[in-house]
């Protein structure tokens, strides 16, 4: 392995880690009005969030870009504001993946959310507790199994991404070189194939590390949560 | 504590128009399914919004659509025991009994102990197990205990009974009982069961096609309840008991009931729940018959059920049912005024 390939296999586990966490408080909020929510323009929301689903990542990316750059309008105010530039660094690599993996994410917590017997939720409610207790006392920890799932897709998403993410930030090596664009790379120069063989095996085995914790995670909290 | 309900809804094509005072102890919503129990129940909790009307509870408004008010239903301090008991599963039966305890906390109140409430329902050896791991009945008790530890100022049970089995059901009613006379808490209790409400019933509120039909206490009440098993219910004292031919003898306003022997002392009050069709007519004192129980009285009312009549009774004040087919009205020419011996087959007690 060369330093390189290192760089590029922490750099994707540092992206999809961010992206997965940034994403998750989000998704589950999104989840929770798609599944819970009545209020105008619903399917519109639910349109939104499965659009990166359905897009060429090209197109995703390039959308991204015009509107994350440092001269597009979100982008520039961000810069401006915060001092917080996206385009070409490894944070905006994250956001490519977020945007990529959000559909997924929201899509395993939606389920479990409407799973969750709503029974149950309003007689916690004449209990005493309000919605916001309600939804973290009952909803959250019964829907917990997907809410682990949605994460595990974002980010075995997060770290396949590949066309959002060259598009939005390029292929820098150091910065935004991920594990799919430095494979990438390597197919293209004379000799590069044995690279890419180790870092695929590398992807590989992080993917079956990932999808393994997440069954164990997911069987243990079942064990103590089964319903009546 | 006073609960004034005073609402109108529509659920579909179903028109809900319900007003009752309910006194202190336990009040039953007693109808067919479909009259509208449960959806003036929810309403009590906040769980429907109703169209329009008032809920006021001890002068506090719940609900009063025409000022614009709505109490959330975390806010109510209404207690819900849900037919399906509805514990949380990813909670212990403490936990679960714990929870709503919680938010009530410097609320004040009645029954806030956790101990007595505990030992009240005989769920103290449950308290470590999950709810999958408990039966119908436990469950049920459980749902009773964590109703009652969020402090409520109203307890609401919505055929809390009605998903067990006979055996089940005589193993909660004491509880329920118990609950009635000593927890304090006012009970709104919604059942189908005549003979749940005879025996827990202190008012009785009918309701018919979304419509109180009738309102009072359960002795006046029951015996004008819609159902294919009526039935009415006298209040008798323990008079003394006859070892010889172990059997009990009571007296009530109607007169002496002798009924077999009763596992309760002299002088305690029972209820006697006597069904109508079990009540034969006669017009002249009966002789030589099998029965022990003749009580007599003028017939009140006369109200046709198809082919049959239910024959209402002033036994000296006190209301007995008799079911008879329309020919026997015709044969002995009954009718309001007339007086009638009434000849009892049978008595079911429930402890009051």
């Amino acid at each position: 392995m060369t330093e390189e390939e290192w760089t590029a296999v922490r750099l994707s586990l540092l992206v999809a880690v961010t992206a997965t966490a940034a994403s998750l408080p989000l998704g589950i909020a999104v989840a929770w009005l798609l599944a819970r929510g009545r209020f105008w323009g619903k399917s519109l929301l639910d349109t939104v969030v499965h659009l990166p689903l359905i897009m060429p990542p090209v197109v995703t990316g390039y959308l991204l870009l015009i509107l994350f750059g440092r001269r597009g309008p979100i982008g520039e105010f961000l810069d401006q504001a915060f001092g917080i530039v996206l385009s070409f660094r490894w944070t905006g690599a994250a956001l490519a993946c977020a945007v990529m993996g959000f559909p997924l994410m929201v899509r395993a917590i939606r389920l479990s959310i409407e799973a969750v017997d709503e029974r149950l939720e309003s007689a916690a409610g004449t209990l005493g507790a309000n919605p916001l207790w309600v939804f973290a006392t009952i909803t959250l920890p019964l829907c917990l199994p997907g809410v682990i799932a949605g994460a595990v897709l974002c980010f075995a998403k997060s770290m396949g991404e590949f066309g959002a993410t060259i598009t939005f930030v390029s292929n820098i090596p150091g910065e935004t070189q991920t594990l799919p664009s430095a494979i990438y790379t390597l197919t293209q120069v004379p000799g590069g194939d044995a690279g890419a063989l180790r870092l695929t095996a590398i992807s590989i085995a992080i993917s079956m590390v990932a999808l393994l914790f997440s069954e164990l995670l997911a069987r243990r909290i079942g064990v103590r949560r089964v319903a009546t | 504590m006073s609960l004034d309900v005073d609402v109108r809804h529509t659920l579909g094509g179903f028109h809900l128009d319900a007003r009752f005072t309910a006194q202190p102890g336990l009040t039953t919503l007693f109808g067919r399914s479909g009259a509208g129990k449960s959806s003036l129940v929810n309403i009590v909790a906040g769980l429907i919004k109703p169209r329009s009307g008032k809920v006021i509870v001890d002068g506090q408004p719940l609900v009063d659509v025409e000022h614009g008010v709505f109490v959330p239903r975390h806010r109510r301090r209404v207690g819900y025991v849900f037919q399906d008991s509805r514990l949380f599963p990813h909670f212990s039966v403490r936990q679960n009994l714990l929870y709503g305890r919680w938010f009530a906390k410097g609320t004040g109140g009645a029954s806030g102990d956790f101990a007595s409430v505990v030992s009240l329902l005989g769920i103290a050896a449950l308290l470590d197990r999950r709810p999958d791991s408990l039966s119908g009945g436990e469950k049920q008790r459980v749902a009773i205990g964590r109703a009652l530890l969020a402090k409520p100022r109203l307890l609401l049970m919505d055929e809390p009974l009605a998903s067990l089995d006979e055996a089940r059901r005589a193993e909660i009613m004491p509880y329920i009982e118990r609950l009635r006379d000593e927890a304090g808490v006012p009970i709104l209790y919604v059942s189908h069961s005549l003979s749940e409400v005879a025996r827990l019933a202190t008012t009785v509120v009918i309701l018919s096609d979304g419509k109180v039909a009738a309102v009072g206490p359960v002795t006046e009440t029951l015996p004008l309840a819609d159902s294919d098993d009526g039935g009415s219910v006298l209040e008798a004292v323990v008079s003394r008991h006859d070892e010889t031919y172990r059997l009990s003898i009571l007296t009530s306003r109607a007169g002496e009931l002798q009924v077999p022997l009763l596992p309760a002392p002299v002088g305690a009050t029972v209820r006697a729940y006597i069904r109508a069709r079990d009540v034969m007519l006669s017009l002249q004192p009966p002789q030589e018959i099998s029965a022990l129980n003749v009580l007599s009285g003028t017939i009140a009312d006369i109200s046709a059920r198809g082919a049959q009549a239910d024959v209402r009774l002033d036994c000296n004040g006190a209301i007995v049912l008799s079911r008879v087919t329309n020919k026997s009205v015709e044969r002995l020419a009954l009718a309001v005024g007339r007086p009638v011996h009434a000849v009892v087959k049978s008595v079911s007690f429930e402890r009051s």
